[in-house]
């Protein structure tokens, strides 16, 4: 039998707040156990929570970029469970009326080479708290209890189940990580745990309308575990089935080592979180004037840049992805193709290679490169005009990146731009292309007497002795001979 | 809707809340009876109403996203039965 894997997803985004979403303490990473944990954060008796205002615009932001309704009035719960992380014995979260309900995301996927587009449709977002950590180790028979984190503003984003594989489940968590810290609403780290995805997952005969026993695969922290744990548990539910036996539903936990995922609990003893209204908590009123203010400073959507790039610079949809991972790499492309408008494509070729290539191996992303965009547009020129080769370009390059970070300003931060690097390093150490036909037919000749042999097995139909003589006069020329003169020298030399 | 010894049983263990068998026996007459009342309103046309999710009729007031809070952990741990490196000390729990 054929079967289908249904995928829904729950993702936590910690919202990018200076203070929790319900007390005035700090939510900085990695402050001392408990430093950062005040008398709401502990639940200490009389207390009372007061909600954040830049937690709600955050929400009211991803609901705008998303398409979804905003409710007003939007009502916070109570999620009743006990677990000494949690001190108030409930995690303040909503139920019914979420601040965002509905929208979509719209994905676009490249695999195999193809290009794809789906829409995943959003159920809803709602505004809750994080619990503090427990740690069980080195506390002989006791655990140790750090609520930092108790009170640290989420966006919980639930998905309808419309992903069908693992593929189209990490690229529905990629996009809307991309979106996430393109709005600024979530910094994305996922190994701090700022990003953290529980995926829904269950199979079906193909064909089938009706949804199987789902599992629920919690805390995935990386796309990879993420793409192993679906395929993982997918193949374990179509085996129990094969087997004539049914899912039964549950809470499982991946095992990144094992690449296995096991059972956490099971629906018998499933907690039963008995949501009622907080009666700590007013009805949140989101006003009109309120969203549209909001709207306002949403910036272009990395979904409209996306097809912008590919109507306005004629880019493939593989290129308009890439470049628009984040805003700093989207902001620093259009800078250097704002230079050099002849050719966006050759533009996106370097922003996307040498650029994307140098800024990883340092560990540094778009917003600190210390190359200029127009240092590089300058570069790009210099290979179009046909000053140098694409070859020599690197290697120009590589000299103007060292030069420029030796500097170590970011190119945002530089109040002066050297737009003539390029060409210096080119004229000082004489890297200009021979296109002086004369002297290339010089060196064409000398490589045709030095090589006889190769002459001889061209001549009797090999056409691998033509390339290897380009390849001889290449280096005759030290890298700096324009390879299609060469080859045109070359094959009406050997004709004559 | 009639409510069963074992549902009390179950939310007071939800709850964590210890009952003996006379108390949890109390207790179903007592919320059966609740019950009962919320039985006569369910029967009551509420279509055109608003449901009412707090008690008074005034909306959420909001705070300015701001640090506020210093760190207070010493005092707060002069309280707590037992810390260790900064962390509360509980009895060990393993989900």
């Amino acid at each position: 039998m054929q079967w289908e894997t249904v995928i829904g997803l729950e993702v936590h985004a910690q919202l990018s707040t200076e203070s929790k979403i319900f007390s005035g303490a700090s939510t900085a990473f990695g402050a001392a156990p408990n430093a950062e944990a005040c008398t709401v954060d502990l639940a200490l008796p009389g207390v009372l929570p007061v909600l954040n205002r830049g937690a709600v615009e955050r929400a009211i932001r991803f609901g705008l970029a998303v398409g979804a309704k905003i409710n007003s009035p939007s009502i916070f719960a109570r999620k009743n469970y006990f677990y000494p992380d949690l001190p108030k014995g409930y995690q303040i979260s909503q139920y019914e009326l979420p601040v965002v309900e509905g929208g979509h995301i719209q994905l676009q996927i490249v695999q195999d080479g193809k290009e794809q587009e789906k829409t995943v449709r959003l159920v809803r977002a709602h505004l809750e708290e994080d619990a503090g950590k427990s740690l069980h180790e080195d506390f002989q028979g006791m655990s140790g209890i750090d609520l930092n984190r108790a009170g640290t503003p989420l966006l919980e984003i639930v998905s309808e189940p419309d992903m069908r594989s693992s593929a189209e489940a990490v690229a529905y968590a990629k996009t809307l990580h991309t979106l996430v810290r393109w709005i600024g609403i979530c910094d994305g780290n996922m190994q701090e745990g700022s990003f953290r995805c529980d995926a829904n997952v269950s199979v079906r005969p193909q064909g089938s309308e009706k949804l199987g026993t789902r599992c629920e695969i919690k805390n995935l922290n990386s796309f990879r575990f993420l793409e192993k744990a679906i395929d993982y548990e997918a193949r374990r539910q179509i085996e129990i089935l094969e087997d004539g036996g049914a899912i039964q539903q549950q809470t499982r936990l991946f095992d990144p080592e094992k690449g296995e995922t096991r059972a956490m609990r099971s629906k018998e003893d499933a907690q039963d979180y008995r949501y009622f209204p907080d009666p700590d908590l007013l009805p949140l009123e989101i006003s009109g004037s309120w969203i549209e203010e909001v709207k306002k400073e949403l910036p272009e959507l990395p979904q409209q840049m996306r097809s912008r790039f590919e109507h306005d610079y004629g880019l493939s949809m593989y290129d308009a992805l890439a470049l628009t991972a984040d805003r700093d790499n989207s902001e620093y492309y259009e800078a250097v193709a704002g230079k050099l408008s002849s050719d966006p494509k050759l533009c996106a070729n370097w922003v996307m290679g040498e650029v994307s290539a140098y800024l990883n191996n340092e560990g540094k992303s778009f917003d600190v490169c210390p190359l200029s965009p127009a240092q590089l547009a300058q570069l790009l020129l210099r290979i179009k005009d046909g000053t140098i080769s694409g070859k020599i370009a690197k290697d120009v390059f590589r000299q103007m990146w060292e030069q420029a970070s030796a500097e170590s300003i970011s190119w945002k931060n530089r109040k002066e731009v050297d737009e003539s690097l390029a060409d210096r390093i080119i004229e000082s150490q004489g890297l200009r292309q021979i296109s002086d036909s004369s002297a290339l037919e010089k060196l064409v000749q000398e490589v045709l007497t030095a090589n006889p042999k190769s002459v001889e097995e061209f001549k009797a139909g090999k056409e691998k002795a033509f390339n290897a003589l380009v390849g001889q006069v290449m280096k005759a020329a030290r890298g700096k001979a324009n390879p299609a003169q060469v080859n045109e020298i070359l094959r009406k030399k050997l004709t004559e | 809707m009639s409510l069963s010894l074992d549902d009390v049983k179950r939310v007071a263990n939800l709850a964590r809340i210890e009952i003996s068998e006379d108390e949890a026996c109390r207790t179903l007459t007592q919320l059966s009876g609740i019950f009962g009342l919320i039985e006569q309103m369910q029967a009551v046309d509420t279509s055109a109403i608003t449901p009412m999710s707090h008690a008074q009729d005034v909306m959420q007031r909001l705070r300015a996203d701001a640090v506020t809070e210093i760190d207070q952990r010493e005092l707060f741990q002069s309280v707590a039965p037992q810390v260790e490196a900064g962390l509360y000390l509980v009895p060990k729990v393993i989900e």
